[in-house]
């Protein structure tokens, strides 16, 4: 599905902040895989999301997803493949647009937008529908500006809006950090049930542990711009928190993990 | 002192249009685009070029100015998006350049209608209304087309997309939107009609000069808070976007009426800029002041309550 060969990545090339974010990466997806990764601040899980959704342009490498090569695509032409929700819940909603305007935008992902109308009448019937099964009372509440959301329930909304037309890789990027524990809960329960439901490949960047291991059938950990550890299926299931501190102990040579990964 | 009056009405629908031009990148694109007086000068000026230097019919010279304006917000466009270049600054080198190019088209810096025809002298023709009657109605007219046009166009998925642009940059992008493409169009779309602006009031001043864009954006921003605050004032405090784009060109209206009062009351014309920032700085200021004093008024050490 979706394929990373000998990625790499340099920010500030040249300068005194020169800093390799990804160390010739390769990474390969089976169909409806739902890789959830962990790692330490800085070690390129941000990176490596941004660089398969087009931010920066690579430096070496190629990224193919469904056959296609999109390494050289720019960020807007890779959308219509892709499902993003950011870690700021801000960030993944128009606050001044209401909540079917919005849904209308995601809904025309990567579709060639021309005169007709933006909001059609029809489509509300499906927005209700969808917006129900997240069980947050927003099916009521299509007129709303966006900016009146909590930021569970606007980080709830994009997530829905990144699958309303099915991606064929979902982008999570550190989705629930943001939240309260309750509502990150909420959140998380409902990227499963989405994720299941459509059979979507995710990839999923976390810094809580058990979430990393309870959800999705593989587990990458990266540390300095590399994957250092890779587990999938049974192996995966198996795993335990010590485990993965562990392992993270063992490649920062003795330190410990951050305390960040340590608290979660 | 009613002529003076119903004058600055005219005045107001005719620079409505421009007004809606700003409120496109000031208001929906969050883009102080300072293009603005140089394009409105350059929509008097090839209006003015196209009806006395080419003989040309003023329907077209009109045509002529809104595609003058576009392509210069075009420019402002490209060198914004493509080389990168801050809004502000990329306006204001648009600006300048205008002030040479807008000589090189009228050949002189002030050129009259004379007995040409306008849009406005053609309608009285055709009427037997005077031609200030002529020219408050055609205002009406024009003002309310422009804002139907622009009330369905950003409701369109491209309008839409617009409107997100200036909202969330990050988010349309992610939604498959060429947020540079978006911007151009909105640069080009704001001076294309702050251009025929620019050609109605040339028509119905009868004269093209170089220097009447100077202040526009100031006039622009100064009508559409005056307009926000009007929309306030209104039961029910419209929000809808079509009552936003009334409350723009209101807003001129109300704006040229200040004007035309406070001239009459014996004010030197050349000191209307100076109020028209004054205006623009405290309704800009004024909504936070009243949040501040809230916020005081509200606070409580708590236990009280
Ligand atoms: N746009 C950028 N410009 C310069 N350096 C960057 C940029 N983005 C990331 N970096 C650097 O690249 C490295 C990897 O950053 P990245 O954001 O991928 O880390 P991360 O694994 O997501 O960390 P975190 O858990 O803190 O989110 C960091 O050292 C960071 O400072
Ligand atoms: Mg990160």
């Amino acid at each position: 599905m979706l394929t990373l060969s000998h990625v790499s990545k340099t920010f500030n090339r040249g300068t005194i902040n020169e800093h390799m974010a990804l160390d010739d990466v390769s990474l390969h997806l089976e169909p409806g895989d739902f890789t959830t990764v962990i790692g330490g601040n800085g070690a390129g899980k941000s990176t490596l999301l941004n660089m398969v959704a087009g931010v920066y342009p690579l430096d070496h490498g190629t990224i193919t997803l469904d056959g296609t090569d999109i390494s050289r695509l720019p960020e807007h032409a890779r959308a219509r493949y892709l499902g993003r929700v950011f870690q700021d819940p801000m960030l993944g909603t128009a606050a001044d647009m209401q909540i079917d305007e919005n849904l209308a935008l995601a809904n025309r992902r990567g579709r060639r937008r021309g005169l007709t109308w933006g909001l059609p009448k029809g489509e509300d019937e499906e927005y209700v529908s969808r917006l129900a099964e997240l069980g947050l009372g927003l099916e009521n509440r299509l007129g709303d500006k966006v900016g009146l959301l909590s930021g569970g329930q606007r980080q709830a909304l994009t997530l829905l809006m990144a699958t309303l037309t099915e991606p064929k890789l979902l982008l999570l990027d550190e989705h629930t950090a943001a939240l309260d524990p309750k509502t990150a809960a909420k959140v998380l329960e409902l990227t499963d049930k989405i994720v299941d439901e459509h059979h979507l490949t995710t990839i999923m960047v976390t810094h809580n542990m058990n979430d990393a291991i309870h959800l999705g059938n593989r587990l990458i950990m990266m540390h300095e711009g590399n994957v250092i550890y890779d587990v999938r299926d049974e192996e995966k299931a198996a795993l335990t928190v010590g485990d993965l501190l562990q392992k993270f102990e063992e490649v920062s040579g003795g330190e410990l993990a951050n305390d960040r990964m340590l608290l979660s | 002192m009613l002529t003076a009056l119903s004058g600055a009405v005219s005045q107001g629908l005719l620079w409505g249009v421009a007004v809606l031009g700003v409120f496109i990148t000031y208001k929906l694109l969050d883009i102080p685009d300072l293009t603005a007086d140089g394009s409105l000068a350059l929509g008097g000026c090839v209006c003015a070029a196209v009806i006395v230097n080419m003989g040309m019919d003023p329907m077209f010279a009109l045509l002529c100015s809104f595609a003058a304006g576009a392509v210069a917000g075009g420019v402002t466009g490209l060198l914004h998006t493509r080389f990168e270049i801050p809004a502000i600054l990329a306006g204001i080198l648009t600006m300048t350049s205008l002030w040479s190019i807008n000589l090189r088209i009228m050949g002189k810096s002030n050129v009259p209608l004379l007995k040409c025809d306008t849009i406005f002298s053609r309608l009285s023709d055709l009427t037997g209304l005077s031609q200030s009657t002529v020219t408050l109605l055609a205002g009406v007219v024009i003002a309310g087309v422009t804002i139907a046009i622009m009330y369905w166009f950003f409701g369109t998925e491209i309008g839409s997309a617009l409107r997100a642009t200036g909202n969330n940059e990050q988010m349309i992008r992610a939604l498959g939107v060429n947020t540079k493409t978006t911007k151009l169009i909105a640069l080009m779309l704001s001076n294309g009609l702050i251009g025929l602006a620019g050609g109605l009031i040339c028509q119905s001043q009868k004269y093209a000069d170089i220097g009447m864009g100077t202040g526009a954006i100031v006039i622009g921003l100064a009508a559409i808070v005056i307009g926000e605050v009007l929309g306030q004032l209104m039961p029910g405090k419209l929000r809808s976007f079509s009552s936003r784009l009334i409350s723009a060109v209101a807003g001129s209206i109300v704006y040229f009426l200040i004007r035309a009062v406070v001239l009459q009351m014996g004010m030197d014309a050349n000191d209307m800029k100076v109020l028209s920032a004054i205006i623009v700085a405290l309704a800009l200021a004024i909504p936070v002041g009243m949040r501040r004093s809230r916020q005081r008024r509200e606070y409580t050490k708590g236990g009280e309550a």
